[in-house]
């Protein structure tokens, strides 16, 4: 009785040992505070409407070459088995594995997982669908950060890791080893390039003060640890699939029921989504950083000019964000919002001493007299109907 | 989430909410996604020092979830799970940039403008998304994501990951506790059992996935999913959508507070 009771409680305080023991690093625990991978979820509050569109845009093109792709190949079966699966790795985000030896326990992301069973195509999708209910239900990650997250958990696990080296490993056949080598080396690279992305859009975004190194040296090494527990995960679960039903996964692996992967063509079209929205929305926001000033202001003269310098320095950001360099930290996106906050900041808040704050707290205070009409006028409603 | 029976219970909720019937739940569910996606583009395109233009963008959250008649608490936990991420994200501002300013003679770091102004989008971004959802429902969602031409194909798929996620919550849910009843004061899954688990409940999955599919084909399932009629836009929703993104836009240009804060000080001189 006594074990029982202990059996439930901890089964109770479940969330209170998840949330504990994932501190792999204490400093950085909290990217891992929920335990599924947190930090995979970009947040709303941490990009910029241009970052959140141009990956809204680059993800949508993913997501219709990938629909295109499976209405031509697969049978209507695999739509409802698709969705199945999508709601298995929701559910098997919450199993709480216990890594070996540390005393701490780990999650499953999915990605890996998805593609193996599905196909990259349909487990692109699934995947969509999963952070899109994940972002609607329980605000992991945002609607304008949709695009980056997908990106981020969806691409390099479907289209990268999964053609690259999944499929790669296991050529030749399956077998434990192969299934093992393959599921660990996909799940860590996936894990690795999204970090990076995670960090390469925050910073675009310039909305954290975090340097680029600094911020680079607390991802990916932590995403290295669960790329691991992923990867070891996976790769149970791909294994014991495989024993127990081997068909599952021969079929996929054979191309059958998904339809191969023409990467070049996936490729080529993300390079130009991203170029063309990339390109039009910097324009946009090249009048102003602020981006929707833009369309209430200054429409006419300065565009054209500002629209290469624009396009000139995206690109020698790409450049310079890809070459790597050391002590790099994000001159462009730093230049570009203080000079801009730096000229219209003192005017809004340093000018008189007190000026912004009593205005703030009178607009705290309008938001609570709102409210309380409007509840009251509820109130009043709901007593008269009940009358 | 990180409680199975609380996620389960949290959509459950998020659906209880959203047969609600209010005017804002009345609307028109593209009207609402496309207010929601304006809304949270204007409040991400503030920069990173600028908070008192913010403020008064607390209002669209505060009003809609008042006139919706959302209970306050499940949008108070669902922010509470998430504001540590951003919290520890932005935790460092007023130590990496720590360029003095004084306000009302007290100096502190310029990064807990930063600071504040993240915690603020992060506030008002997530319970705009939570609100989105507690008036407007999956099904409804996926009617305004018709509209806008997203392929039947991922809309559908996307209901029935929806569909499934509650069916096999309950089947997960049983396993687990199964599971943690025979090893008490474990942390999770022994290693040795992973694969075990986790495909014993994946291959459950495709099982119950076939009997369901079965299920469906039997009753007319053609790779249609019905929900219902939904009425064309009305005066009330262009009424809602002109008079909110009209708000943000004067908002974004005028700084209100300061304004406000003129008007005050002006009366009492």
């Amino acid at each position: 009785m006594k074990a029982l009771r202990a059996g439930i409680n901890q089964y109770n305080d479940s969330s209170v040992t998840h949330e504990g023991k994932m501190d792999i690093t204490p400093s950085v625990g909290y990217f891992v505070f929920k335990g599924r991978d947190a930090t995979m979820h970009m947040a709303d509050a941490l990009i910029s409407p241009t970052v959140g569109f141009t990956m809204m845009a680059v993800t949508a093109g993913l997501a219709a070459y990938s629909i295109k792709k499976i209405q031509n190949d697969i049978d209507e079966k695999k739509i409802p088995m698709m969705g199945v699966l999508g709601a298995f790795v929701f559910a098997a985000q919450m199993i709480n594995f216990t890594i070996p030896a540390t005393g701490s326990s780990g999650h499953l992301g999915g990605g890996i997982l998805l593609t193996a069973l599905l196909g990259p195509y349909a487990g692109f999708l699934a995947m969509a669908s999963i952070l899109l209910i994940q972002a609607l239900f329980f605000g992991d990650g945002g609607l304008l950060a949709y695009g980056c997250n997908v990106f981020n958990m969806g691409f390099y696990t479907c289209f990268i890791a999964y053609p690259y080296i999944y499929k790669l490993i296991t050529r030749k056949g399956l077998n434990s080893h192969n299934i093992f080598m393959s599921a660990m080396i996909s799940a860590v690279i996936g894990l690795q390039l999204g970090a990076f992305s995670v960090v390469l859009e925050t910073l675009f975004s310039g909305k954290t003060e975090l340097p680029f190194n600094t911020f680079v040296m607390l991802m990916q090494p932590i995403h290295l640890a669960i790329g691991i527990v992923e990867g070891l995960v996976t790769a149970s679960i791909i294994n014991f699939v495989w024993k127990a039903r081997p068909e599952l996964l021969e079929k996929v692996s054979a191309g059958e029921a998904f339809g191969a992967l023409y990467l070049n063509r996936v490729l080529k079209g993300f390079l130009v989504a991203a170029i063309i929205v990339g390109g039009a929305l910097s324009w946009f926001a090249s009048a102003n950083p602020d981006g929707l000033e833009w369309s209430m202001k200054q429409v006419a003269g300065t565009t054209e000019l500002s629209t290469s310098d624009e396009m000139h320095q995206l690109f020698s950001a790409i450049q310079e964000k890809t070459a790597f360099l050391p002590d790099y930290n994000f001159k462009v996106t730093d230049d570009l919002s203080t000079s801009e906050n730096d000229s219209t900041w003192p005017a809004v808040n340093m000018g008189t001493s007190v000026s912004g704050l009593i205005g703030g707290v009178m607009t705290f205070a309008l938001a609570g007299l709102i409210g309380l009409i409007i509840s009251l006028i509820k109130r009043r409603e709901d007593v008269s109907a009940s009358k | 989430m990180t409680n199975l029976a609380n996620a389960l219970y949290n959509i459950r909720l998020l659906d209880d909410l959203a047969k609600k019937n209010t005017p804002i739940h009345a609307l028109h569910p593209l009207v609402k996604l496309l207010t929601t996606v304006i809304y949270l583009a204007v409040v991400m395109s503030f920069g990173r020092y600028e908070i008192s233009k913010l403020l008064p963008f607390i209002f669209f959250p505060l009003v809609v979830a008042l006139l919706a008649e959302l209970p306050l608490m499940p949008i108070v936990h669902r922010l509470l799970m998430v504001l540590p991420l951003i919290i520890g994200i932005g935790i460092l501002n007023p130590i990496i940039d720590n360029q003095t300013i004084t306000i009302l003679g007290v100096d502190f770091s310029r990064g807990w403008l930063t600071f504040f102004s993240l915690f603020i989008k992060c506030i008002v971004s997530v319970s705009a998304g939570i609100i989105l959802i507690a008036t407007t429902g999956m099904n409804r969602l996926a009617v305004a994501m018709r509209m806008l031409k997203i392929p039947k194909i991922f809309v559908l798929q996307l209901l029935l990951t929806y569909r499934y996620i509650t069916v096999l919550m309950e089947e997960f849910l049983r396993m687990t506790q199964a599971y943690s009843l025979r090893a008490p004061n474990q942390n999770g899954i022994s290693k040795n059992n992973w694969g075990s688990f986790a495909g014993q409940l994946i291959l459950r999955t495709f099982d119950r996935a076939e009997r369901v599919y079965q299920a469906m084909l039997l009753r007319g399932f053609a790779m249609e999913y019905h929900v219902g009629t939904i009425e064309k836009v009305n005066i009330n929703d262009f009424a809602y959508f002109t008079g909110w993104s009209l708000f943000f836009v004067i908002a974004k240009i005028y700084n209100l507070p300061l304004f406000l804060e003129s008007i005050i000080t002006g009366v009492v001189k």
